[in-house]
């Protein structure tokens, strides 16, 4: 093939897979709607935050925390994972041995189906969002067009962080066929490190340090620092997610390679 | 009256010990569900411990009393694991593949088949958890414990428990309707977090939400101010109140629910 025809080829595949993923997707707004209102934790964590510092002198303070808190909101929905819940069904119902025979990796269509959901997401959230800039007008804020861009960019790199760890520990399937629960165990680290229940600026400085040399940080963290307008260095955290995302895939390719082999078409 | 009474034993006792036999074939949980109860702890300790840091009371409660709230949310989470989650998950399947003709044509109770069929013990963990930090949090922040008020915070706690049973059997009879509402329990999940703090240490809107609409309050602060002997008996005997009514509420909706299913394809 050359270079054109094989660039015009991923763009069809491309096209194609998100077009009727998004068809899919649309089949269960009702259910989409409740996932987006399933992540409210950072809202509920910011009216925490608020009244432990009720001091009006910290006026400033508050209306950080309200971005941080929002935006953190904002990132958590475009980054919302389960692949390690459907491969594991598709993996035990044998239904993976369809998608093997297929010219294209599995991997893409799972991306591709949290990419179309992101997508039909979107109307929820921007409901939600009205909703709090309503009731909470003070809250609203316009982070300029050079953040929101920057923003963005790290929300979907934080997405494919999230998911290529998730992606990994799904391949966790080819040798126990309930490794779902494990994804128990990726939460406890996502909740707690990443920067969804307190802005990383408030942990002690040990804990922060650890939690920075992990990549949650860059799943949640990092994004809504950027579109709070929190002073956060943007090179230093675009670098750690670029890095985060070659190690990860590297990997991911490594256990996928060692899975399929290991895989025997369960219900075969 | 007794004779029925032990039957509902017997059939408890066959239910439970045939899902327990099939649970315990994966014993990779009980690690997994153990590493989840101290990772999660420990970190919402270290949540509690970052709003103490500031020097302030979360709520006008102080440390020890709020690791006895804390320690509720655990007992909560618990019971969810044990009993909750394993049983009421499954109506939405029984509706969506039409299995619950057969449970209808059972000389039982369904709402009663439902909720108790299955058992999983990878709640016990968390029950631990729970019992520990509430016994950690009595002795170090009251001397004397009577026992009417441990007497209170049980009836408390069981009220708590049957207003979140009641929750999530309602949103799980949805499904009758819906068909496909497995989010519906994630979501109520997801606000039951707010339990594990007092409530008392939200803005006034968020804690009005918190008691009428979604009564959050009553599943952990109130137990929590019961067992303290902090607590007024017109909060405990409304607790009760929205117990038996949730609970009554969730049978009749039920019994309501059951004249519009059509079992699945036809």
């Amino acid at each position: 093939m050359t270079i054109k025809k094989r660039i015009s080829y991923i763009f069809k595949v491309t096209y194609s897979l998100l077009t009727s993923q998004y068809a899919l997707m649309l089949e269960y707004r009702a259910e989409i709607a409740l996932w987006a209102i399933s992540g409210l934790l950072p809202l509920i964590m910011l009216s925490l935050w608020l009244e432990v510092e009720p001091d009006k002198s910290q006026l400033l303070e508050n209306t950080n925390l309200y971005r941080y808190f929002i935006s953190a909101f904002l990132v958590r929905q475009f980054t919302a994972v389960w692949v390690m819940v459907s491969f594991e069904q598709d993996h035990i119902e044998g239904k993976l041995s369809t998608l093997l025979l297929q010219p294209i990796t599995p991997f893409w269509r799972y991306i591709s189906s949290h990419m179309a959901e992101q997508i039909s997401r979107l109307p929820f959230v921007f409901v939600i969002l009205s909703i709090i800039f309503i009731f909470v007008p003070n809250s609203l804020w316009w982070p300029g067009y050079q953040d929101l861009l920057l923003g963005f960019i790290a929300i979907f790199f934080a997405f494919l962080v999230r998911f290529l760890l998730h992606w990994i520990c799904a391949m966790l399937c080819f040798w126990n066929e309930r490794a779902s629960s494990i994804e128990r165990l990726l939460l406890i680290p996502y909740l707690f490190l990443s920067g969804l229940v307190a802005p990383l600026d408030k942990y002690p400085d040990l804990v922060k340090d650890i939690a920075l040399a992990t990549p949650f940080p860059y799943i949640l963290s990092f994004p809504s620092m950027i579109l709070s307008r929190s002073e956060v260095d943007i090179l230093n955290g675009f670098l750690f997610q670029l890095g985060w995302i070659v190690v990860l895939s590297l990997l991911s390719l490594f256990a996928w390679k060692m899975g399929v082999r290991k895989y025997s078409a369960m219900g075969a | 009256m007794i004779k029925s009474i032990s039957i509902i034993f017997r059939t408890l006792r066959i239910f439970w010990a045939t899902s327990l036999a099939g649970e315990v074939e994966y014993r990779l949980n009980l690690f997994v569900e153990c590493f989840s109860v101290i990772g999660n702890l420990s970190g919402s300790l270290f949540v509690l411990y970052m709003f103490y840091s500031n020097g302030k009371y979360l709520g006008g409660w102080n440390w020890n009393s709020s690791l006895v709230v804390l320690g509720f949310y655990y007992l909560l989470e618990g019971f969810t694991i044990i009993l909750l989650q394993p049983n009421l998950t499954r109506i939405v399947r029984h509706i969506q593949q039409g299995s619950l003709d057969f449970i209808l044509l059972k000389p039982i109770d369904s709402q009663f088949w439902l909720s108790s069929r299955m058992i999983s013990p990878w709640g016990i963990p968390s029950l631990l958890a729970g019992l520990i930090l509430i016994a950690r949090g009595i002795y170090m922040s009251v001397h004397t414990m009577s026992i009417s008020s441990i007497l209170a915070a049980l009836t408390m706690l069981i009220s708590s428990l049957a207003i979140l049973y009641s929750l999530w059997f309602l949103i799980a009879t949805t499904s009758i309707w819906f068909v496909k509402i497995w989010n519906a329990n994630e979501v109520l999940r997801s606000v039951l977090v707010a339990g594990r703090y007092p409530i008392s240490a939200y803005p006034e809107v968020v804690r009005a939400i918190f008691t009428f609409i979604l009564p959050v309050a009553f599943l952990t602060t109130i137990p929590a101010e019961t067992l303290l002997g902090k607590s007024y008996i017109s909060w405990m005997s409304s607790s009760i109140m929205i117990a038996l009514i949730l609970f009554l509420t969730s049978r009749a909706f039920w019994k309501y629910a059951l004249r519009f299913y059509t079992s699945a394809s036809s």
